[in-house]
């Protein structure tokens, strides 16, 4: 289909990006601005005074929740896998009316800033304001490390600039933007982001179908044709029911214990705005969603999966590179600026919700006897947030060169086991005692992390990533030569043209870049294939690839825990423990209070208006 | 005789009437989205066959497209019949309630 080589300018320092990067600071420094005059108590840093509509929180959470990672990541793994890519996506929005039905109102009438409020409604204050607070502090530093270090990567793969510096520029911005705007700066890069991103994608969907005639039929039809039918039918993404069951029911039950999206319900004046909230940010991600499959499918017919893979083995490039394809230099800069922002909106939401368990948890709640001053918790949360902000920066750099994937799968392991069952609980059992809450909230936190350590993604993928890369290519080699053998002068007869023509863009003056390197290594590696078949060496190299095939997998030492999301066991086992040690012993004075929770979380009297502060 | 504490309201027919309409509606539709999502993921797990059959005759779309984004749309909808309850008969009910307590 392609006539000339197919080329790229993504990895370059384009202008045009850098000039949309440019206005969205431009913008959102002057909305900072704005905000700080805006700022002056706790409620306002936190909560925005109480005073965004549904429709605004709607998409703030939206854009707390979409972040680069899951717009680029979910386009790759569509253009790379197919159906796949869909199945994984549907996941990362079913938590959405889970937490409408069973957390958003309560969590408004009941708290004040933090979820951890909720929890501590009737139970003892110090040690569920700990607990709680650690809960939360360990889901924001996973989930933070895994932004940082995607941040670092991504921009340094579309733009060329170096992972510290753009480490930099992320931790500056984020801390300004936080530090002085508070939740009213964030909440509003947030809305920005959440348009940009939205708009961006719709129209990057709505070029590549009118390509298609606007017909999913003949999007499908081409993506089949190209791929075979097996590209538009599951795979090999769930094989083992069991770790499918506990990754749904993280993502379900974890987006209800994200702190910085629990902490979005306390901006909006009641418990019926944070409904409506819940209804339009569900409605967005969704939306969302369904234009980033359509992008990975699009990307997958109209750039190619070898091109896509090609810029980058992850396949994280492919909506940019689709962005390219239609709409050249002009779209790609302005897509790619746009995934910047997104990184930007998305770590800060994370360090204020992060910097709030640490000045309104632990230090005004537990440190303070909860009897700080307005000025002395604002002094200290925007202490938090400085620290909390080169924190994140550091562990960008620690991890720079880290698999990080499973961080975020950490994340939502520890939010769905720590945080989830000791808030659901709290606000629903009335035997529901400090012991079991404390109990249930460390339970859960430690089986998700012991658990995950053990499991395959870190065990093997990070602890034995040399051994386990070794394994990977080793079986790669085994399986291609097994192909080959199976007809040598076929295989001969397809390599020869596809080297030829590779020779030609690799020979063509002025090649260079990340695709040239890409081809020239192919090319190298498609030379030796011939030079094994032509020179009857066929059978030995099977022979060998064999034994460094057994090999190799000996010397990966199998992870203990055989699954790779633990969440079946820590959120039953938080669950098991908060419930036993709550029947265990009773508590009379939790009790007592469970009429007036009960009380508040229906019909909201006695709850905190943030904005009457 | 309106209810005049809180320990008055929890005993109000009124006030046992709302909570027993809110549980039940919420843990309905829970429960639904969980039967909704499981029911998808145990469907690949075991039935990829099912998934991976034709739309129609000549149509390369398979079932499971339309299936995995109908668990999407479906998931918005179930917030959508919750707010739409809520919006006009809870918040009436809660009014209600308030306004016999002298709120």
């Amino acid at each position: 289909m392609q006539t000339q080589p197919q080329q790229t300018i993504i990895g370059t320092l384009s202008p045009v990006a850098i000039f949309f990067f440019l206005v969205f600071i431009a913008v959102t420094l002057g909305i900072t601005y704005w905000a700080a005059r805006r700022t002056k108590n706790a409620a306002q840093f936190y909560a925005a005074g109480g005073g965004i509509t549904g429709l605004q929180n709607g998409l703030a959470l939206a854009g707390d929740y979409m972040s680069a990672a899951s717009f680029l990541g979910i386009a790759g793994l569509v253009s790379t896998k197919g159906y796949d890519g869909l199945i994984y996506s549907v996941g990362w929005l079913v938590g959405w009316p889970i937490v409408m039905f069973l957390i958003s109102e309560p969590l408004r009438n009941l708290g004040k800033y933090t979820f951890s409020d909720v929890v501590a409604f009737r139970l003892r204050q110090k040690p569920i304001k700990t607990a709680a607070a650690i809960g939360s502090l360990v889901t924001v530093l996973f989930y933070l490390t895994a932004q940082m270090v995607g941040a670092g990567t991504l921009i340094k793969l579309m733009f060329n600039l170096p992972y510290e510096s753009a480490l930099f520029i992320v931790g500056a911005l984020m801390i300004a933007y936080v530090l002085f705007g508070g939740m009213l700066a964030t909440t509003w890069v947030q809305i920005i982001k959440a348009v940009l991103l939205l708009g961006g994608a719709t129209l990057l969907v709505v070029l590549a179908m009118s390509q298609f005639g606007f017909s999913y039929g003949r999007l499908f039809s081409e993506a089949s044709t190209k791929y075979t039918g097996a590209f538009l039918e599951p795979g090999g993404l769930i094989t083992k029911p069991l770790d499918a069951f506990s990754l749904g029911l993280a993502l379900m039950f974890g987006t209800a214990g994200l702190p910085h999206i629990l902490m979005r319900f306390y901006t909006v004046p009641d418990a019926r705005e944070a409904r409506k909230s819940v209804f339009y940010a569900t409605g967005f991600i969704g939306y969302f969603y369904i234009l980033t499959v359509t992008i990975g499918f699009g990307a997958a017919v109209l750039v190619g999966r070898d091109f896509i893979t090609k810029i980058d083995a992850g396949g994280n490039m492919a909506a940019l590179a689709l962005a390219e394809h239609i709409g050249g230099g002009m779209f790609l800069g302005f897509l790619a600026a746009v995934a910047f922002a997104t990184i930007l909106a998305v770590v800060a939401g994370l360090t204020l919700a992060g910097a709030s368990a640490l000045s309104h948890d632990l230090y005004v709640g537990v440190f303070r006897h909860g009897e700080a001053n307005e000025k002395e918790e604002m002094k200290v949360a925007k202490a938090a947030t400085v620290t909390l902000g080169i924190v994140a920066v550091l562990l960008g750099l620690l991890f720079q060169r880290q698999n990080v994937a499973f961080m975020v799968g950490l994340a939502f392991a520890v939010a769905s086991s720590a945080n989830f069952p000791a808030l659901l609980m709290s606000i629903t059992w009335k035997r529901f005692t400090t012991t079991g809450a404390v109990a249930s909230i460390y339970t859960g936190l430690l089986i998700a992390v012991i658990l995950i350590v053990l499991s395959p993604t870190v065990y093997e993928d990070v602890f034995q990533a040399t051994q386990v890369k070794a394994r990977t290519s080793a079986a790669a080699t085994l399986t291609k030569l097994d192909k080959y053998s199976k007809d040598p002068a076929k295989t001969l007869a397809t390599l020869k043209p596809k080297a030829e023509a590779l020779a030609v863009a690799v020979n063509t003056p002025g090649a260079t870049g990340r695709i040239h390197e890409a081809n020239v290594k192919e090319l190298a590696g498609l030379q030796a294939d011939i030079a094994l078949i032509e020179g009857n060496r066929l059978a030995d190299a099977l022979l060998a690839a064999k034994a460094a095939k057994t090999k190799a997998d000996g010397e990966v030492t199998k992870a203990p825990f055989p699954m790779k999301n633990p969440g079946v066991f820590s959120m039953g086992g938080a669950f098991l423990v908060g419930i036993l040690l709550s029947l265990f012993k009773r508590e009379k004075d939790a009790e007592a209070k469970f009429e007036a929770e009960k009380v508040r979380t229906y019909v909201g009297i006695g709850a905190e208006g943030a904005s009457s502060h | 005789m309106p209810p005049k504490s809180v320990h008055e309201l929890l005993e109000d027919p009124e006030f046992q009437k709302l909570a027993r309409q809110k549980n039940a509606i919420t843990l309905t539709l829970t429960v639904v989205e969980l039967v909704l999502y499981f029911g998808f993921i145990a469907l690949i797990a075991y039935n990829k066959a099912f998934l991976a059959q034709k739309v129609s005759e000549g149509s390369a779309i398979t079932l499971g497209i339309p299936i995995a984004v109908g668990v999407i749309v479906l998931s918005w909808v179930l917030t959508g019949i919750y707010i739409f309850w809520a919006n006009n008969k809870y918040d009436a009910m809660v009014k209600n309630v308030k306004a016999r307590m002298g709120r």
